[in-house]
Protein backbone atom coordinates (compact mmCIF):
# COMPACT_ATOMS: atom_id res chain seq x y z
CA UNK A 1 0.00 0.00 0.00
CA UNK A 2 1.44 3.20 -1.29
CA UNK A 3 0.63 6.52 0.99
CA UNK A 4 1.45 10.26 0.53
CA UNK A 5 4.14 10.16 2.94
CA UNK A 6 3.58 14.17 3.04
CA UNK A 7 6.26 16.92 4.14
CA UNK A 8 7.75 16.94 8.04
CA UNK A 9 8.00 20.46 9.46
CA UNK A 10 8.25 21.86 12.77
CA UNK A 11 5.42 24.13 14.27
CA UNK A 12 6.45 26.20 17.05
CA UNK A 13 9.01 23.90 17.97
CA UNK A 14 6.32 20.25 17.53
CA UNK A 15 6.96 17.49 14.76
CA UNK A 16 3.68 17.53 12.38
CA UNK A 17 3.61 16.19 8.93
CA UNK A 18 1.25 18.02 6.60
CA UNK A 19 0.43 16.32 3.29
CA UNK A 20 2.23 17.29 -0.33
CA UNK A 21 1.03 20.79 -1.95
CA UNK A 22 -0.34 22.67 1.12
CA UNK A 23 0.00 26.25 1.40
CA UNK A 24 1.10 28.01 4.42
CA UNK A 25 -2.25 29.77 4.69
CA UNK A 26 -3.60 26.22 4.08
CA UNK A 27 -1.60 24.50 6.78
CA UNK A 28 -2.70 27.42 9.22
CA UNK A 29 -5.98 26.78 8.92
CA UNK A 30 -5.52 22.65 9.48
CA UNK A 31 -4.42 23.83 12.75
CA UNK A 32 -7.14 25.05 13.89
CA UNK A 33 -6.39 29.27 13.19
CA UNK A 34 -7.15 32.07 11.23
CA UNK A 35 -4.31 33.08 8.61
CA UNK A 36 -5.85 36.61 8.91
CA UNK A 37 -4.56 37.23 12.71
CA UNK A 38 -1.37 35.37 12.68
CA UNK A 39 2.33 35.49 11.19
CA UNK A 40 4.37 32.99 10.10
CA UNK A 41 7.90 32.64 10.52
CA UNK A 42 9.50 30.24 8.27
CA UNK A 43 12.73 29.09 8.79
CA UNK A 44 13.45 32.27 10.41
CA UNK A 45 11.78 34.64 8.09
CA UNK A 46 9.23 36.22 8.11
CA UNK A 47 6.79 35.20 5.44
CA UNK A 48 4.74 38.13 3.33
CA UNK A 49 1.09 37.81 4.32
CA UNK A 50 -0.10 38.02 0.84
CA UNK A 51 1.38 35.23 0.15
CA UNK A 52 0.27 33.11 2.52
CA UNK A 53 -1.97 31.09 -0.20
CA UNK A 54 0.40 30.36 -2.59
CA UNK A 55 3.72 29.63 -0.66
CA UNK A 56 3.79 26.20 -0.27
CA UNK A 57 5.11 23.85 2.57
CA UNK A 58 8.59 22.06 1.91
CA UNK A 59 10.30 18.90 4.06
CA UNK A 60 11.77 20.19 6.89
CA UNK A 61 10.25 23.62 7.15
CA UNK A 62 10.57 25.01 10.74
CA UNK A 63 7.32 27.18 11.77
CA UNK A 64 6.79 29.89 14.29
CA UNK A 65 3.60 31.14 14.30
CA UNK A 66 3.14 34.21 15.82
CA UNK A 67 -0.04 35.51 17.84
CA UNK A 68 -0.17 39.10 17.55
CA UNK A 69 -0.29 41.18 20.39
CA UNK A 70 -2.24 44.61 20.65
CA UNK A 71 -2.62 45.38 24.51
CA UNK A 72 -0.95 48.22 25.93
CA UNK B 1 22.47 74.09 21.99
CA UNK B 2 24.38 74.12 25.38
CA UNK B 3 23.52 72.30 28.34
CA UNK B 4 22.77 74.09 31.65
CA UNK B 5 24.93 72.92 35.11
CA UNK B 6 21.73 71.23 35.95
CA UNK B 7 21.10 69.37 32.66
CA UNK B 8 24.84 68.06 32.62
CA UNK B 9 24.22 67.02 36.15
CA UNK B 10 21.21 65.10 35.37
CA UNK B 11 22.55 63.62 32.67
CA UNK B 12 26.11 62.57 33.81
CA UNK B 13 25.34 59.00 33.16
CA UNK B 14 24.10 59.38 29.70
CA UNK B 15 27.01 61.96 28.55
CA UNK B 16 30.11 59.47 30.47
CA UNK B 17 28.82 56.28 27.85
CA UNK B 18 31.11 56.23 24.92
CA UNK B 19 28.29 55.31 22.63
CA UNK B 20 26.12 58.51 23.75
CA UNK B 21 28.29 61.11 24.84
CA UNK B 22 27.61 64.83 24.51
CA UNK B 23 26.27 64.42 20.68
CA UNK B 24 23.95 62.02 21.50
CA UNK B 25 22.67 63.80 24.24
CA UNK B 26 22.38 66.65 22.08
CA UNK B 27 20.38 64.70 19.72
CA UNK B 28 17.97 63.60 22.75
CA UNK B 29 17.19 67.22 24.13
CA UNK B 30 16.43 68.17 20.07
CA UNK B 31 14.02 65.48 19.79
CA UNK B 32 10.29 65.37 19.87
CA UNK B 33 8.74 62.33 20.27
CA UNK B 34 4.75 61.44 20.28
CA UNK B 35 3.45 58.58 22.74
CA UNK B 36 0.26 57.27 21.85
CA UNK B 37 -1.33 55.44 25.22
CA UNK B 38 -0.82 56.79 29.20
CA UNK B 39 -1.36 53.09 29.48
CA UNK B 40 0.43 50.13 30.82
CA UNK B 41 3.22 50.99 27.74
CA UNK B 42 3.05 54.36 28.23
CA UNK B 43 3.30 54.34 31.60
CA UNK B 44 6.64 52.11 31.32
CA UNK B 45 8.42 54.45 28.60
CA UNK B 46 7.40 57.97 29.89
CA UNK B 47 9.87 57.87 32.95
CA UNK B 48 12.66 56.66 30.47
CA UNK B 49 12.06 58.80 27.89
CA UNK B 50 11.41 62.16 30.42
CA UNK B 51 14.42 61.24 32.42
CA UNK B 52 16.89 61.39 29.27
CA UNK B 53 15.84 64.58 28.13
CA UNK B 54 13.80 63.76 25.09
CA UNK B 55 13.44 67.56 24.24
CA UNK B 56 9.57 67.48 23.67
CA UNK B 57 6.71 64.75 24.57
CA UNK B 58 3.41 64.70 23.39
CA UNK B 59 1.38 62.62 25.45
CA UNK B 60 -2.07 61.28 23.75
CA UNK B 61 -5.16 59.42 25.45
CA UNK B 62 -8.85 60.29 26.07
CA UNK B 63 -8.62 57.59 29.05
CA UNK B 64 -9.21 58.14 32.46
CA UNK B 65 -7.49 56.22 35.84
CA UNK B 66 -9.28 53.34 36.63
CA UNK B 67 -8.62 51.44 39.88
CA UNK B 68 -7.43 48.41 37.80
CA UNK B 69 -4.89 50.24 36.22
CA UNK B 70 -2.85 50.95 39.22
CA UNK B 71 -1.10 47.25 39.23
CA UNK B 72 0.54 48.19 36.10
CA UNK B 73 0.35 51.89 35.61
CA UNK B 74 3.01 53.70 38.20
CA UNK B 75 2.29 57.17 36.70
CA UNK B 76 -1.22 57.48 38.74
CA UNK B 77 -1.94 57.23 42.38
CA UNK B 78 -5.13 55.80 44.15
CA UNK B 79 -6.38 59.63 44.90
CA UNK B 80 -6.24 59.80 40.31
CA UNK B 81 -8.70 57.72 39.70
CA UNK B 82 -11.01 59.30 37.23
CA UNK B 83 -8.98 61.77 36.30
CA UNK B 84 -7.27 62.46 33.10
CA UNK B 85 -4.40 60.21 32.01
CA UNK B 86 -2.62 62.15 29.56
CA UNK B 87 -2.84 65.33 32.07
CA UNK B 88 -1.81 63.34 34.80
CA UNK B 89 0.95 61.61 33.08
CA UNK B 90 2.09 65.03 31.32
CA UNK B 91 2.18 66.27 35.36
CA UNK B 92 4.46 63.11 36.19
CA UNK B 93 7.22 63.79 33.64
CA UNK B 94 7.57 67.34 34.09
CA UNK B 95 7.78 66.98 37.75
CA UNK B 96 10.80 64.99 36.77
CA UNK B 97 12.35 66.64 34.11
CA UNK B 98 12.30 70.22 34.51
CA UNK B 99 14.28 70.76 31.19
CA UNK B 100 11.62 69.34 28.58
CA UNK B 101 8.57 70.47 27.35
CA UNK B 102 5.61 68.29 28.06
CA UNK B 103 2.38 68.62 26.46
CA UNK B 104 -0.92 66.40 27.33
CA UNK B 105 -2.77 65.51 24.78
CA UNK B 106 -6.53 64.37 25.98
CA UNK B 107 -7.82 62.84 22.46
CA UNK B 108 -8.28 59.29 21.31
CA UNK B 109 -5.99 59.03 18.29
CA UNK B 110 -8.39 58.38 14.84
CA UNK B 111 -8.28 58.72 11.17
CA UNK B 112 -9.75 62.54 11.49
CA UNK B 113 -6.87 64.05 13.89
CA UNK B 114 -3.82 61.43 13.51
CA UNK B 115 -1.91 63.42 10.70
CA UNK B 116 -2.12 66.91 12.89
CA UNK B 117 -1.23 64.41 16.36
CA UNK B 118 1.76 62.56 14.83
CA UNK B 119 3.16 65.83 12.37
CA UNK B 120 6.06 67.67 13.79
CA UNK B 121 7.47 65.02 15.35
CA UNK B 122 10.99 62.68 14.95
CA UNK B 123 9.11 59.43 16.37
CA UNK B 124 6.01 57.76 17.16
CA UNK B 125 5.92 55.31 19.93
CA UNK B 126 2.68 53.61 20.12
CA UNK B 127 1.32 51.75 23.32
CA UNK B 128 -2.37 52.31 22.74
CA UNK B 129 -4.90 49.34 23.52
CA UNK B 130 -5.75 47.83 20.44
CA UNK B 131 -5.29 46.88 17.19
CA UNK B 132 -7.29 49.31 15.15
CA UNK B 133 -5.20 52.67 16.85
CA UNK B 134 -2.15 50.71 16.10
CA UNK B 135 -2.77 50.27 12.30
CA UNK B 136 -4.08 54.37 12.20
CA UNK B 137 -1.34 55.30 13.99
CA UNK B 138 1.03 53.42 11.76
CA UNK B 139 -0.36 54.11 8.21
CA UNK B 140 0.23 57.72 9.29
CA UNK B 141 3.67 57.09 9.97
CA UNK B 142 4.25 55.72 7.29
CA UNK B 143 2.80 58.45 4.92
CA UNK B 144 5.02 61.29 7.40
CA UNK B 145 7.88 59.27 6.94
CA UNK B 146 8.28 58.90 10.75
CA UNK B 147 9.65 55.90 12.35
CA UNK B 148 7.01 53.64 14.81
CA UNK B 149 8.03 52.34 18.35
CA UNK B 150 5.38 49.78 18.41
CA UNK B 151 5.01 48.14 22.26
CA UNK B 152 2.81 45.65 23.01
CA UNK B 153 1.85 43.27 25.74
CA UNK B 154 -1.45 41.01 27.05
CA UNK B 155 -1.32 38.47 29.23
CA UNK B 156 2.33 36.94 29.29
CA UNK B 157 3.64 37.97 25.88
CA UNK B 158 4.87 40.88 24.96
CA UNK B 159 5.90 42.38 21.34
CA UNK B 160 7.85 45.35 20.33
CA UNK B 161 9.47 46.96 17.21
CA UNK B 162 11.33 49.67 15.54
CA UNK B 163 9.49 50.52 12.13
CA UNK B 164 11.13 52.86 9.87
CA UNK B 165 8.70 52.92 6.99
CA UNK B 166 9.17 49.34 5.16
CA UNK B 167 8.41 46.85 6.59
CA UNK B 168 5.83 48.89 8.31
CA UNK B 169 3.44 47.64 11.54
CA UNK B 170 -0.04 46.64 8.65
CA UNK B 171 2.92 44.56 6.66
CA UNK B 172 3.17 42.31 10.33
CA UNK B 173 -0.85 42.43 11.09
CA UNK B 174 -2.09 42.75 7.96
CA UNK B 175 -6.11 43.66 7.79
CA UNK B 176 -8.10 41.57 10.00
CA UNK B 177 -7.91 44.41 12.54
CA UNK B 178 -9.05 47.54 10.87
CA UNK B 179 -12.68 46.86 12.82
CA UNK B 180 -12.33 48.20 16.16
CA UNK B 181 -11.65 44.22 17.61
CA UNK B 182 -10.09 44.97 20.72
CA UNK B 183 -7.22 43.09 21.84
CA UNK B 184 -7.30 44.65 25.19
CA UNK B 185 -5.97 44.18 28.85
CA UNK B 186 -9.55 43.64 30.52
CA UNK B 187 -10.56 41.26 28.62
CA UNK B 188 -7.55 38.86 28.46
CA UNK B 189 -5.60 39.82 31.52
CA UNK B 190 -1.75 40.96 31.74
CA UNK B 191 1.13 41.02 34.11
CA UNK B 192 1.68 44.54 35.31
CA UNK B 193 5.87 43.81 35.03
CA UNK B 194 5.33 42.66 31.55
CA UNK B 195 3.55 45.81 30.29
CA UNK B 196 6.46 48.12 32.57
CA UNK B 197 9.17 45.53 30.92
CA UNK B 198 7.62 46.27 27.34
CA UNK B 199 7.10 49.83 27.34
CA UNK B 200 10.86 50.43 29.27
CA UNK B 201 12.21 48.64 25.90
CA UNK B 202 10.11 50.70 23.82
CA UNK B 203 11.82 53.67 25.30
CA UNK B 204 15.24 51.84 24.39
CA UNK B 205 14.41 51.03 20.69
CA UNK B 206 13.71 54.56 20.61
CA UNK B 207 16.35 56.29 22.62
CA UNK B 208 18.53 54.27 20.42
CA UNK B 209 17.50 55.43 17.15
CA UNK B 210 17.13 59.11 18.42
CA UNK B 211 20.63 59.14 19.97
CA UNK B 212 22.12 56.95 17.13
CA UNK B 213 23.32 54.23 19.16
CA UNK B 214 24.83 51.24 17.44
CA UNK B 215 23.56 49.67 14.60
CA UNK B 216 19.86 50.06 13.53
CA UNK B 217 17.37 47.35 14.75
CA UNK B 218 14.75 48.34 12.05
CA UNK B 219 11.99 45.53 10.92
CA UNK B 220 12.89 43.68 13.71
CA UNK B 221 10.23 41.95 16.10
CA UNK B 222 11.67 41.51 19.77
CA UNK B 223 9.12 39.34 21.28
CA UNK B 224 9.04 38.32 24.88
CA UNK B 225 7.67 35.31 26.65
CA UNK B 226 6.88 36.11 30.01
CA UNK B 227 5.52 32.48 30.92
CA UNK B 228 9.48 31.00 29.97
CA UNK B 229 10.97 34.18 30.59
CA UNK B 230 12.43 34.03 27.30
CA UNK B 231 13.19 36.91 24.48
CA UNK B 232 13.19 36.58 20.79
CA UNK B 233 13.56 38.55 17.92
CA UNK B 234 12.35 37.63 14.08
CA UNK B 235 12.99 39.67 11.07
CA UNK B 236 10.19 41.18 9.78
CA UNK B 237 9.44 41.86 6.06
CA UNK B 238 7.97 44.04 3.74
CA UNK B 239 4.62 42.84 2.06
CA UNK B 240 4.44 43.95 -1.34
CA UNK B 241 0.79 44.46 -1.29
CA UNK B 242 0.49 45.98 2.02
CA UNK B 243 -1.22 48.99 1.28
CA UNK B 244 0.26 51.28 3.30
CA UNK B 245 3.82 50.67 2.46
CA UNK B 246 3.43 48.26 -0.25
CA UNK B 247 4.39 49.64 -4.16
CA UNK B 248 0.98 50.82 -5.71
CA UNK B 249 0.27 48.60 -8.55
Amino acid sequence: MTQDPGKGVMINGEHRRVAEGTSIAQMIADIGLDPAKVAVERNLEIVPRSTFGEVMVEDGDEFEIVHFVGGG
Amino acid sequence: MTFSDDELDRYARHIVLPQFGGAGQQRLKSSSVLLVGAGGIGAGALPSLAGAGVGRIHIVDDDQVDVSNLARQPLYRSEDVGRSKAELAARFAAERNPHIEIVAVDQRVDEDNAENLLSGHDLVIDGSDNFRTRLIVSDMAVKLGLPLVSGAAAQFQGQAALLTGQPCYRCFVGEAFDSDDCDNCAELGVLGALTGTMGHFAAMLAIRHLAGIGPSDAGTLHLFDGVRARWKAITLVADPACRACGTPG
